[in-house]
């Protein structure tokens, strides 16, 4: 099914490092390293990974959001926009700020920074997006309060101080910031990471309706693996910088090919299930010092001499799964996953 | 008396605005439950952002005045305003563990002097030998050694470790209760499990009795051992935590297991907001409500 999808974005073996030189010491930290991927026109797509793996790093890069010492060392980045193809890290100042909101946007993590706490959230709007929608004014504030309407938020909320909204309607306002301009491109960072496990549920059906309705393609980054089962079409897992498993989210989660994919999956406990759940031993390795070949061999349990000396690369085990790993053969998933409530949602929906 | 903690009709109420039209907040709103010494357990009370858990724990701990009824510790109240002596004594039995690691630990102190302080204080030691055991003994306890976490400094360790040393830090002088408060929502996914399961640890095999406070349901099962759910304040379902999460009676325990995301859906995505729950929820809070009991031990609020 993937593949008569058009790419609306290619990343080829990309490489970004912190490089940092202080009193003559020199120190680089690899927090993306060597990343190919692409992302198909109206999809979701979910990375996941711990904090310090690295996939912050690579969304920045993603979004044109890197200032030293973060550095593009190797590698290129390219988006396509109905034809109009643009590598936001090489382009021009204007030629990125030309596509900024109006075609890439990207909703952050923490709702309360986001929003200028000072000014009312209707200013921020215009802020945001009147530049780039480029609309006469009145023609401006209709189409913001339809957006708004469309998001069940009530219009009065342009008349509020973010403090005066809670934290769920917060996040909803900054999904409708980030979508207002129907941007077909949408970064999302942690979005729904600060709120409750209700409010939670609410904010994601509400990015993945947008999504759907704008045919937008999302990139979705949380560590919460049960977020990613329920709102991707596909998953990427990053470990210490680098891409360890990619694939659709599904099979991704049925049958994991990389031990540390299985660990994920298996480590969330579940309503029902009683069985010990294992924790897995050592911690994500420092990025500045990576162990040699495979980075996730100091703390995998089938670990072997040539994991320790070669770098496993990325193969294709067949309908868009890839796994890093020299021993896939040898994972099996540790838990089995029940029948799905629902069996609706759609075209790809794997059997 | 053989309870370690009664918790007795307690309501907190905070004030909010000025001395004209002063509006009362009911953070918490008549809660009663026990805690058993004979039988250690980890007894959990879950509720959204807003439901008075923490509100609850603070008044547990003695970090607030409850402003109708009482707790008793060991049958004796649990008082603010007491002798430093008896507030010492306090808090070698019941010990607080906190949300985020890296902000309970001071960055420019090395993790091992909240360990030395707390073995001086409460344990009364002296001697570099003694203090430096005792902090081995309860680093063990949480997968750690001195010698690991000797002179290093809260950046130095990851999110996991840090909270197994405010973990042991709360160990060391051998409570009996131990209050955490979300303590693996700041922590990694692969590193949470390990968390999770030092908790369970420490009830089978320690004896510590844990009040563990969550929001997350799935975790609430796995190790829990009794359960109260809370709501603005309220508790509409309490009892044995797998009868109640296996089947939850209550419409609000129904909508927050209904909420929680299941990897079961994966790929299939299911996000459909459970609409008709909300609506029956907000019907039920207008009315009057009462507890009752069930046949299998739960107690559920319903209307009068």
């Amino acid at each position: 099914m993937a593949e008569q999808k058009q790419d609306v974005l290619q990343v080829r073996n990309l490489k970004a490092y912190y490089q940092m030189a202080y009193f003559g010491v020199e120190r680089e930290v690899r927090a993306v390293d060597d990343i190919t991927m692409s992302i198909h026109e109206n999809e979701v797509y979910g990375i996941a990974g711990e904090s310090s793996s690295g996939k912050t790093s690579f969304i920045k890069v993603l979004a044109a959001a890197i200032r030293p010492p973060l550095r593009v060392v190797d590698g290129e980045v390219e988006f396509n926009f109905g034809g109009q193809k643009i590598d936001p890290n090489k382009a021009s100042k204007e030629e990125v700020d030309a596509i900024r909101w109006s075609k890439l946007s990207y909703i952050m993590q923490g709702s309360m920074s986001v929003l200028n706490p000072v000014r009312k959230i209707g200013r921020s709007f215009e802020d945001f997006a009147f530049k780039p929608m480029g609309l006469p004014r009145a023609e401006f504030n209709s189409r913001v309060a339809a957006h708004l309407e469309r998001l069940k938020l009530s219009p009065n909320v342009l008349n509020a101080y973010p403090h005066e909204l809670s934290g769920g309607m917060r996040q909803r306002v900054t999904i409708a910031l980030a979508t207002v301009c129907q941007p077909q491109f949408i970064i999302a960072d942690e979005p729904t990471t600060a709120l409750d496990v209700v409010v939670q549920k609410d904010v994601l059906s509400m990015i993945r309706t947008v999504q759907q309705e704008m045919r937008a393609s999302v990139i979705f980054v949380t560590h919460d693996m049960s977020v990613h089962a329920n709102i991707t079409d596909r998953v990427g897992i990053i470990y210490a910088g680098r891409l360890v498993e990619e694939g659709p989210t599904r099979q991704l989660f049925a049958q994991p090919k990389h031990p540390y994919t299985a660990h994920l999956v298996a480590s969330l406990p579940r309503i029902g299930d009683t069985r010990e759940r294992p924790a897995l031993e050592g911690r994500p390795p420092n990025l500045s010092d990576p162990p040699k070949g495979c980075r996730f061999h100091p703390r995998c349990p089938l670990a072997t001499d040539r994991c320790k000396q070669e770098n496993p690369p990325l193969v294709d085990m067949g309908e868009g799964h890839r796994v890093a790993c020299f021993h896939t053969d040898k994972v099996k998933p540790l838990i089995e996953l029940g029948q799905p409530k629902v069996t609706r949602m759609a075209e790809g929906a794997p059997a | 008396m053989n309870d370690i903690l009664e918790v007795r009709n307690v309501t907190k109420r905070f004030g909010m605005g000025g001395v004209f039209g002063r509006n009362h907040i009911t953070a918490v709103n008549d809660v009663s439950f026990t805690i058993e010494a004979e039988k250690p357990e980890i007894f959990t009370i879950v509720g959204e952002s807003g439901s008075g858990k923490t509100t609850l724990a603070r008044m547990i701990l003695r970090l607030e005045t409850p402003s109708e009824g009482e707790i008793l510790f060991h049958g004796t109240r649990v008082d603010l305003r007491a002798s430093r002596a008896e507030r010492l004594k306090f808090m070698h039995e019941v010990q607080p563990v906190f949300q985020n690691p890296f902000e309970a630990f001071n960055p420019l102190k090395e993790v091992d002097r909240y360990l030395i302080s707390t073995a001086r204080t409460f344990l009364k030691l002296t001697k570099q030998s003694d203090i430096e055991q005792a902090m081995d003994d309860a680093l063990q306890k949480v997968g750690l050694s001195y010698a690991e976490v000797k002179g290093r400094f809260a950046h130095e360790l990851s999110g996991g470790q840090l909270q197994r040393v405010s973990i042991a830090r709360a160990l060391i002088c051998n409570p009996t209760l131990l209050i955490a408060d979300e303590p693996v929502s700041m922590v990694d996914a692969s590193l949470r499990m390990a968390i999770v399961n030092l908790l369970k640890s420490l009830r089978d095999d320690f004896g510590v009795s844990v009040i563990y406070i969550t929001h997350d349901l799935a975790t609430a099962y796995y190790i829990a051992d009794r359960i109260i759910i809370m709501q603005k304040g309220d508790v509409v379902e309490m009892g044995p935590a797998r009868a109640v999460l296996d089947n939850p009676e209550h419409p609000y325990a129904r909508l927050l297991k209904e909420s929680v995301l299941s990897i079961d859906d994966a790929g299939y995505g299911d996000l459909d907001p459970a609409t008709e729950l909300m609506d029956q929820i907000n019907k039920d809070r207008t009315g009057r409500t009462k507890m009752v009991t069930r046949d299998d031990g739960r107690l559920v609020r319903v209307a009068e």
